[in-house]
């Protein structure tokens, strides 16, 4: 609406102004409303344009070029159609001549104003966008860590756990001592590891592994595990806990899923820029139960790495043939 | 008395075995590692009591003790948080957290002695199942026993449902499958999102139907994609129609 009354205005001033030099109505108004309407499309193309393509900072000298081709083009098809159009008048021809250049400063002094509100305007949207985005992350970070801190307590996995030591204790106290360290080793680990700081593969593997003993305890012959990885990847950093739910949801799948013996294997290789770790796990595709095939523990390590490093395809998972797999890919920086 | 031990962890089942030591009238006469060898176990020895714990591979605890016709008492063994375990608590013979304290055990035990006394102790597992389906912790799949085989049949694999005498059919891409419930039993555990129930003895789920006709007198058809047709009575047609948002 505004806009309407923003050419309206212009073509009404710059009516009077053609009157004042003593042209006719008629000859005027055409004048006033093809330009100003040729202008107002000229503004509307550089907005737009604006709205998906910014210059970069101190890059405004392509800016200005970027207008004055705008205005020059505006005023040859506004000089062409005008000049096709009013012919009646003698006078006219001459006057849209010499008035070329003050048209030109004027369009180029309109086009610019129009670039620079657009470039302030999408700039500050954008900000906004920005901010919205960042206060979004920030909340999913802390989702995530609420979630990680209850994945840390894990009552299902510490009661179960403690239930195998009561029963170790009658049976085979010197069992059931180790078993206690372990637990006792783990939860300090997964303590220390509150502070978001990344650690190194070898740190993480161990802590995986002192998991699995205990793991492997409880669930007695029917779980077994392969872990290797590449000497030359013992130090690269990954950020911590990140391995645990994958590992919990292979065992959950395999174990859970079938009745036999189970072998969970992480590999672990260092790609160009990344460290690429594999988890596999069996699984039975005829009760894995459908769409919920990716279980929460690694939608939870999606949304983690995405917060981490704005990528969304650093966790594939594929199933073939009994075997599910989980890749996670860490950028190391 | 005949006891079962159904949990996946060996040393778990090592804990009641030895708690059960000191009571000689219970004989253990089989121990098993999952909800199918439980299965077997309970046909086989019809015991008076099973110890049966929740999570366990395959199916769990509560959808083993649906396949059995005429379950024993049990106590449950089980790491699960009190809450899960409180919707039914009333009907269990009893549930014991991991870990639990020789009294504790020894005191469901004798909670199991003292209701024997009582008669129909049995009604109790009954209601047991009953009650499971209000709670959250199972509706993305159904089991049933075609058999001797069980069969993990996916809700989202379900196309329609139809009361067949004293049970219920599932239509699946697959075929169909009896199991031994209520249609108002399954109208709770499907819930209405995606199934409606058009009729007493019909539930679908609503994206297979393609048509609805007329038919006879008051009453229509649905006819669903895989060219099956479905009566809809006089009270099921209104209900399709809102579903439908006709």
């Amino acid at each position: 609406m505004v806009i309407v009354q923003c050419i309206v205005a212009s073509i009404l001033s710059q009516t009077a102004i053609l009157l004042w030099f003593g042209f006719t109505f008629q000859t005027s108004l055409l004048d006033s409303a093809v330009s100003i309407l040729l202008l107002a499309i000229a503004c509307y193309l550089i907005g737009n344009n604006l709205k998906y393509y910014r210059p970069e900072k101190n890059r405004y000298l392509l800016m200005l070029m970027y207008c004055s081709i705008l205005a020059t083009l505006w005023l040859l098809v506004n000089n062409w159609v005008l000049d096709s159009i009013i012919l009646n008048d003698p006078h006219y021809a001459e006057f849209l001549y010499n008035s070329l250049p003050i048209r030109f400063f004027i369009g180029l002094l309109i086009i610019g104003l129009m670039a620079m509100v657009s470039v302030v305007w999408y700039t500050q949207e954008d900000q906004k966008e920005t901010e919205k985005r960042k206060l979004e992350a920030e909340t999913l970070a802390r989702d995530a860590e609420l979630y990680n801190l209850r994945q840390q307590l894990q009552p299902h996995f510490l009661f179960n756990s403690l239930n195998s030591i009561t029963a170790l204790i009658g049976s085979r106290p010197e069992e059931a001592r180790k078993m206690i360290h372990q637990l006792s080793d783990f939860l300090r680990g997964t303590l220390k590891k509150e502070d978001q700081q990344p650690v190194s593969l070898i740190d993480e593997l161990e802590h995986l592994q002192l998991y699995l003993d205990i793991e492997k305890v409880r669930f007695g012959h029917r779980l077994s595990t392969e872990i290797s990885y590449n000497e030359a990847c013992k130090s690269k950093l990954l950020p911590p806990m990140l391995l645990q739910p994958i590992v919990e949801n292979a065992i959950k799948f395999g174990l859970y899923d079938t009745t036999g013996v189970v072998t969970i294997s992480i590999f672990a290789e260092c790609l160009e820029n990344e460290l690429q770790i594999t988890v596999q796990n069996p699984y039975d595709p005829d009760t894995t139960r459908p769409k919920h095939g990716t279980g929460f523990g690694l939608s939870g390590v999606k949304r983690r790495l995405h917060l981490l490093f704005g990528r969304t395809d650093l966790l594939e998972t594929t199933s073939y043939s009994h075997i599910f797999t989980t890749i996670v890919k860490i950028p190391q920086v | 008395m005949r006891v079962v031990l159904i949990d996946d962890e060996p040393l778990a089942r090592s804990v009641v075995i030895e708690y059960l030591q000191s009571w000689p009238d219970l004989e253990i006469v089989q121990e098993c590692s999952d909800g199918f060898e439980g299965v077997k176990a309970i046909a086989q020895h019809e015991p008076d009591l099973i110890f049966l714990d929740i999570q366990m591979p395959k199916i769990n605890g509560f959808e083993m003790l649906e396949l059995i016709e005429q379950p024993p008492s049990v106590i449950f063994t089980t790491a699960f948080d009190e809450y899960a375990i409180k919707a039914f608590e009333e009907h269990a013979v009893d549930y014991l957290l991991k870990p639990f304290t020789k009294e504790r055990f020894n005191k469901a035990v004798q909670k199991w002695m003292d209701q024997r006394q009582v008669p129909e102790p049995k009604q109790n597992t009954k209601q047991l199942l009953d009650n499971i389906q209000n709670s959250s912790l199972r509706n993305e799949r159904v089991v049933v026993k075609t058999g001797t085989k069980i069969k993990i049949i996916p809700v989202n694999d379900i196309l329609f449902l139809a009361a067949d005498d004293d049970y219920v059919k599932i239509h699946t891409p697959e075929g169909s499958f009896l199991k031994n419930k209520t249609m108002a039993y399954f109208e709770k555990l499907l819930g209405e999102d995606d199934f409606v129930r058009v009729h007493r003895s019909y539930i679908v789920r609503i994206n297979e139907i393609t048509r609805i006709d007329p038919y006879e007198k008051e009453s229509h058809l649905a006819i669903l994609k895989s060219g099956e047709k479905i009566p809809v009575s006089k009270t099921g047609y209104p209900k399709l129609r809102q579903v439908l948002g006709l």
